[in-house]
């Protein structure tokens, strides 16, 4: 195949590895703009799941904001935001936000309302406080489907933030369109390989973030679920 | 917002959103037959599960760019190349769903269908797919309002609907072009998503309060 040829030609080539145009940098400011995204959209959608979660009001609010989230892709999000902020990652950054908060959101609230009323009752009449019943009851009850989302989220932005190129900011997609505009082909499949790596290694952390930090207690009763009855989708992708 | 764009450019932007309506259709339908096949292996022998949603999960989490990216220098700037990667994004969601929608149905049901003397297709066919409908239209709604987004990014490679409106717009500083794209594409998502739940009822009577 001469294209992949090209491709590890262009991963070779010194030239690409340096500087503010090279693999390096772009690879940093992706990870750089999707880390900060989904830090700042997690601070954000959390406390108002748990919150909804824990008191059961606003659950409508939950879903429309869903709902609403999904209709909305990101693309247009993306020039909807340039038509106001300009170029680069300041448009960049509110458009990836708006779509960190819809899974995180859903998921957080939907995992504490699935939390077994019994135990949040036996919490209570061993004398939690409400806090105390969030953290320590609900909260680990509820983990495996709150990372599930912070993952989806995660990964959404990852793909997403290839896009942020268009508007001028850096990040990996620089490569692809920049790629596509001089027909390049080299770099178009170098920058898309790179790209696909970087969200598969995101969902692949966050598989192994949920190993390490779900109680094993929690872990054992998924486990005892048949392996095999998949989840319903809850959130788009890419 | 520059009315006089809108009103002078009303036929363009219905063939934009024409467009975006065919490639999603097409993506849909293409999408649910594969997935449908996948969904039948898995429902049929369990160990086809692993191998399918390794697959589709990874096609899944490639960005759409990148997949484009990685499919123009083979099929070149083509329709093809668009539906290739819209088809890619459809079969997690789907074959999940069409899976779940046929494990729920209740093994009473399934063995009463055998005591009738139901055979194995006459079974799915008339039990099983009219009981995971439901399911199978919970898919079909997020698949496809997920794929009128996608469609969006294959103005990359020319085509995109609504996305090469938005594009244009955005490349001559036409506002206007990409305000009407966005508001145009939710518009087109709420009928979509509204016309798939009408469906879903209208073919599962037996769900409704007589």
């Amino acid at each position: 195949m001469e294209l992949f040829g090209e491709a590890f030609a262009w991963f070779t080539d010194p030239a690409n590895w340096s500087g503010v145009t090279g693999i390096p940098n772009r690879m940093f400011e992706h990870v750089w703009l999707s880390a900060l995204t989904i830090a700042v959209g997690t601070l954000v959608a959390l406390p108002i799941g748990l919150a909804i979660g824990h008191t059961r009001r606003g659950a409508f609010l939950a879903v429309s904001i869903a709902n609403v989230g999904r209709a909305l892709p990101s693309y247009s999000l993306l020039l909807i935001f340039f038509t106001f902020l300009g170029i680069g990652f300041a448009s960049a950054f509110p458009a990836l936000l708006v779509l960190t908060i819809p899974p995180i959101l859903t998921s957080t609230y939907v995992g504490v309302t699935e939390v077994d009323r019994d135990m949040v009752e036996a919490g209570r009449g061993m004398g939690m406080t409400e806090v105390e019943l969030l953290r320590r009851v609900e909260v680990p009850m509820a983990l495996p489907v709150i990372i599930a989302g912070v993952r989806i989220a995660a990964v959404q932005v990852v793909a997403t933030a290839t896009l942020a190129a268009l508007v001028g900011g850096g990040a990996l997609g620089r490569f692809i369109v920049d790629g596509f505009g001089l027909q390049r082909h080299d770099q178009l499949v170098g920058g898309a390989i790179l790209v696909a790596l970087l969200a598969l290694a995101t969902e692949r952390s966050f598989t192994l973030l949920e190993r390490r930090v779900i109680s094993p207690g929690v872990r054992g009763v998924v486990d005892k679920e048949p392996a095999a009855t998949p989840r319903p989708v809850l959130e788009m992708g890419a | 917002m520059n009315w006089n764009w809108i009103s002078s450019n009303v036929g363009a932007i219905a063939d934009a959103a024409l467009d975006h309506v065919v490639l999603t259709a097409l993506a849909v339908g293409i999408g649910f037959a594969i997935s449908f096949l996948f969904a039948l292996l898995i429902h049929h022998d369990r160990r086809f599960y692993s191998p399918i949603s390794g697959i589709t999960g990874l096609l899944y989490t490639i960005p759409s760019l990148a997949l484009l990216a990685l499919l123009t220098p083979i099929t070149g700037l083509s329709l093809l190349t668009a539906e290739i990667a819209l088809v890619s994004y459809t079969l997690l969601i789907l074959t999940r769903h069409i899976v779940a929608g046929l494990d729920g149905v209740p093994r009473e049901i399934d063995e009463a269908a055998v005591g009738m003397g139901y055979d194995v297709g006459g079974r799915l066919m008339r039990v099983d797919l009219p009981l995971a409908i439901p399911l199978i239209v919970a898919g079909l709604r997020v698949a496809t309002v997920t794929t009128i987004g996608l469609v969006m990014v294959t103005a990359f490679i020319g085509e995109g609907g609504l996305g090469q409106l938005m594009l244009r717009g955005f490349n001559f500083r036409n506002y206007t072009a990409v305000y009407v794209g966005a508001i145009v594409t939710v518009g087109l998502a709420i009928v979509a998503d509204l016309g798939l739940i009408t469906a879903g009822r209208l073919a599962t009577p037996w769900t409704r309060p007589r």
